[in-house]
């Protein structure tokens, strides 16, 4: 693969596909009516056509409403009426996020019929802004999980590698976006799950400070570390996206208000130079060489803009994965009691009384790694062990934040690999334990609830997207944006396309 | 061997609020099945609770008015447990930090007498704590059907100390309890709605032994007066359990009222590990000086105060005051009427309104705020009884009247010609003359001294009158006229 190639979007654009264009580009050709909404979407909609059955990135979609959207969004231009930059761009969701009146499966078959009556607060701020809402997104059941793989009703493919798997748990949002099945998606992210399939298929993903999005409508997977978060092509795609996703929600109480910049003027406005951080411990034992090298190369890409590396510590980096399987299962196995076959869901048709019927359904229901972490969660909460594993487990985490904190008094950004390897095939990581070291880099971001976005950094010599990660400080996303979008602006990995 | 009981009450008070504990939609009673629910009342996937402040400001008065100790900071947990009426399967509570803590209820005993005061003491509280109601289950032939409508209704849980000792200290709890929160606006602690529930933890121990008794947990009592039967029937089959060399298990028990009986539940083996968790949606509150400053000045004055001022600003006897204070609503009415009559009419005023007024509502089956009696009818009533208008039977006849027409007095009074005759008229005069004359011997045995003589006079004058001529005035003009000649 070729070096990186400064302000090399230039040539990229000219003969770029619709379907392969991002949000900033669209918004102005459909500003200058050189395209229409519905053009778009009937795009998007052949694309999917075309390549779906090789990537199989959706759960789910309705092309007769998306088309209706597209029309409606194209009316609106036509009375001068345009709502925001997203006014008319088909936006993928993640099937754990409600969208009124289309299926909410979390790729459970817990909830293989559920239809969601009600809008998350993110889609209702998506309409708001005049999105197309487009197609449901495959995951790993309940975004447990890193390679999409969990999911009950079939495996993604990685678009640069259909042996591959896409990451996850938001493996579909990030491969849908990579095979140009959408404009941009919206994922969830609890310890990588949006993060770590954004660097496995070569596209921006942005996990926002805990508290900045509203998790109204997002199914629980772990509470206190649940982010939605934006899939984008680039860095200014995703400022745009986060701007119409972001601020207080009266219907989540854990989300914060806050002061909302404008993240996209931020691109421009903020130039650094900056102070990066290295943290020692994110470059140890299980780091691919490649991966390693190709951040590196973003390092001294850094530093010769004029940014002042420096190295770091976050000591308790090695405790992250053991605390967060501790809180995460915890919150995992209260949340999901709802599901119980009672007042929705999968009910076992064997069920002789209602203990049975617990039993039956939520047996059949669940899957293997779902089961695995409601035990593990029932667990470590049982009366005895509480003290040991889940108040223990806090304490740790409060650490594992001081620590990124104190990094922050030297620094404004820290960088790290977004996953120790490129995609890795599928079946390959049949020991849970090694799946879920997956996410060692980027668990430590969510226990902090800091703000974290993987930017494409390269390829392997297999032709793999590699991607790194840049860490921020609470509620600092303009900053971080601007740190990302110094890179992203400056290299073309992120409008790279696979061949499909 | 003679033995005492040890008792502690565990109360539930649904809290009335227009929404419900974590989300806006209506909280309510008697509606059809599963109408007062939404997205987060049914747990669909994805929705989060938010707190209803109007509840937290509720129970925070309670406490204040109870003495208790409020936190500074409002925690919630979760309390996991699958049951179909739990749509969650957890129930958000606050387990490691109850808003309340400590406080006490005042409460008065049994007196030797309906009008004698009994013995007043105090029943320390361990905490009072917020949580969510749950669902109803109704059990059919084939088939169990959940209502949701209930569930998620902002309920308290009040948990006394192990300091009651009988059945009637439990009665006289809740009495006063009732009365503190329907007086604060927080519940109208109707137990045959469910608005309050308790649940009792009973044992017995030889008197003069330190260690409790194995206690035993009894459920379902709907009323005031079944707490009382329930608790007394527990320590009388845990006596005898004990007296026949048997020994008190740790269980729950099921209390029916009606037949008086109690079956066990469960027992202790099958109790629940809850795993108690923070729960991460909720975000703690702080609870300011301000803010409890703010509830402090909005709680009323509490029943025992009430009646203690009642019997020392309007010299009322015991018995009325005990029969006022209990319901605020009828101390309101008194108090409105004693304005409007005057100070001095109190005790009248409290006689009608404890007397003719509750009759009067009970025979029609009518709510006070429902009665077409307002305070202005009493205390003009009570007026034309003091100025002499209006005599006994007739004022009776006048009250059973404004019940019905919700005239005002002086107007049935004119309608009905049940005025009494005015004072000092010639007539009344002319009447007493008349009897004076026509029974000498009793002139001549008053004029030598006996007093009683008087009354002969009194029946011919009020036979000439119709029964209209007012008895203070014969009485005053007879005098008169025999001092005179």
């Amino acid at each position: 693969m070729s070096a990186s190639k400064p302000f090399a979007s230039f040539f990229t654009v000219i003969d770029t596909p619709l379907f392969y264009k991002s949000i900033a580009e669209l918004a102005d050709a459909l500003a200058a009516g050189t395209t229409t909404s519905v053009a778009l979407t009937q795009a998007i909609i052949e694309r999917t056509l075309a390549v779906e059955e090789r990537v199989k990135a959706f759960n789910s979609y309705d092309t007769t409403d998306a088309l209706a959207q597209a029309a409606a969004s194209d009316a609106r231009r036509a009375a001068g009426q345009v709502l925001s930059p997203l006014d008319g761009i088909p936006i993928g969701i993640k099937d754990v996020i409600a969208v009124t009146g289309q299926p909410l499966t979390a790729s459970s078959k817990m909830l293989a019929n559920f239809v969601s009556p009600y809008d998350a607060s993110v889609t209702q701020k998506l309409k708001k802004a005049g999105a197309v809402i487009w197609g449901r997104l495959n995951l790993d059941e309940f975004a447990m999980g890193s390679s999409t793989e969990n999911s009950a009703f079939h495996t993604t493919r990685n678009p640069y590698n259909l042996d591959c798997v896409p990451g996850g748990s938001s493996g579909g949002s990030a491969a849908a976006l990579a095979a140009g099945e959408a404009i941009a998606t919206l994922g969830s992210d609890t310890g990588g799950s949006i993060r770590q399939p954004a660097a496995l298929c070569g596209v921006v993903g942005l996990k926002p400070t805990y508290g900045l999005v509203s998790r109204f409508g997002l199914i629980a997977f772990a509470s206190s570390l649940d982010q939605i978060g934006p899939f984008t092509r680039t860095v200014e795609d995703a400022a745009i996206l986060l701007q119409s996703i972001v601020g207080h929600d009266e219907h989540d109480s854990t989300s914060v208000k806050t002061e909302i910049p404008d993240y996209r003027a931020a691109l421009k406005e903020k130039k650094g130079p900056w102070r990066i951080g290295i943290p020692k411990e994110y470059f140890a034992e299980g780091l691919d060489p490649e991966v390693a090298a190709a951040v590196e190369k973003a390092v001294s890409f850094y530093e010769k803009m004029g940014c002042e590396i420096k190295n770091v510590s976050l000591p308790h980096t090695e405790y992250g994965v053991g605390v967060y399987y501790i809180i995460a299962t915890a919150e995992c196995s209260s949340n999901l009691s709802r599901y119980d076959g009672i007042r929705y869901g999968h009910r076992s048709a064997e069920a002789n009384d209602v203990v049975d019927l617990y039993f039956k359904s939520r047996a059949e229901g669940f899957g293997a790694e779902v089961k695995r972490r409601i035990i593990l969660g029932t667990y470590v909460l049982s009366s005895g062990y509480y003290d040991a594993y889940y108040l223990r487990a806090q304490k740790v985490r409060t650490l594992i934040r001081q620590d990124f904190l104190n990094a922050y008094n030297e620094v404004d950004a820290i960088i790290t690999p977004t996953a120790p390897t490129p995609a890795f095939k599928r079946g390959a990581k049949a020991d849970p334990l090694a799946m879920y070291l997956c996410d060692v880099y980027t668990i430590g971001v969510n226990l902090a609830g800091l703000p974290g976005i993987s930017v494409p950094c390269g390829f392997s010599s297999s032709g793999l997207p590699i991607g790194m990660q840049l860490i921020g400080q609470p509620f600092k996303e303009a900053d971080l944006l601007a740190i990302a979008n110094a890179y992203d602006s400056a290299h073309d990995w992120s409008r790279r396309t696979p061949k499909l | 061997m003679k033995y005492e009981a040890v008792i502690g009450l565990e109360v539930h008070v649904q809290i009335k609020t227009r929404s419900k504990m974590f989300t806006r939609v209506a909280a309510g009673y008697g509606q059809p099945p599963n109408t007062l629910t939404d997205p987060v009342v049914l747990a669909l996937p994805g929705v989060l609770p938010v707190m209803n402040k109007a509840a937290l400001d509720a129970i925070i008065k309670t406490g204040l008015m109870l003495g208790c100790d409020i936190a500074p900071i409002c925690k919630w947990d979760r309390k996991n447990y699958f049951y179909p009426d739990s749509p969650k399967n957890y129930q958000i509570t606050q387990a490691a930090q109850p808003i309340c803590l400590n406080g006490a209820v005042e409460i008065e005993l049994p007196g030797p007498s309906r009008n004698i005061q009994g013995e007043h003491k105090t029943i320390a509280l361990t905490r009072i704590h917020l949580e969510e109601d749950v669902g109803k289950l109704n059990h059919e032939a084939f088939d169990s059907l959940v209502d949701y409508n209930r569930a998620g209704t902002p309920l308290m849980e009040l948990v006394t100390e192990p300091v009651i000792k009988s059945a009637d200290e439990a009665y006289a709890f809740l009495t006063s309890l009732r009365a503190t929160i329907v007086y604060g606006g927080i519940s109208d602690c109707d137990m045959e709605k469910g608005q309050m529930r308790c649940d009792a933890n009973i044992s017995i121990r030889p008197v003069g032994q330190k260690e409790l008794g194995t206690k035993v947990e009894l459920k379902n009592l709907n009323s005031i007066s079944y707490v009382r039967d329930g608790i007394a029937h527990e320590i009388k089959r845990q006596i005898a359990v004990v007296e026949n060399g048997g020994v008190i298990v740790q269980e729950t028990r099921d209390f029916d009222g009606q037949a008086g009986t109690s079956k066990s539940l469960r027992n202790k083996e099958n109790a629940h590990d809850y795993r108690y968790f923070p729960d991460p949606d909720l975000m703690p509150v702080k609870v300011d000086e301000a803010w409890k400053a703010r509830l402090l000045a909005e709680c009323p004055e509490q029943p025992f105060t009430k009646q203690t001022r009642f019997q020392t600003v309007y010299q009322l006897p015991y018995t009325l005051t005990s029969a006022l204070v209990w319901d605020h609503t009828l101390a309101a009415f008194f108090e409105e009427a004693v304005q409007l009559a005057g100070a001095s009419k109190a005790q009248s005023v409290g006689n009608w309104v404890v007397n003719d007024l509750q009759r009067e509502l009970g025979a029609a089956k009518l709510e006070l705020a429902d009665s077409k009696i307002r305070p202005g009818h009493v205390a003009e009533l009570v007026k034309l009884i003091d100025a002499g208008t209006l005599l006994a039977n007739a004022a009776k006849e006048v009250f059973i009247d404004m019940a019905g027409t919700g005239e005002m007095p002086a107007a049935i009074v004119a309608r009905k010609g049940l005025a009494a005759v005015p004072t000092d008229t010639a007539e009344l005069e002319t009447w007493c003359r008349a009897a004076l004359l026509a029974d000498a011997k009793a002139v001549a045995e008053f004029k030598g001294g006996k007093d009683t003589a008087i009354n002969a006079f009194k029946g011919p004058v009020m036979k000439a009158s119709k029964g209209k001529a007012n008895p203070k005035l014969v009485d005053e003009t007879l005098r008169r006229l025999l001092a005179e000649g």
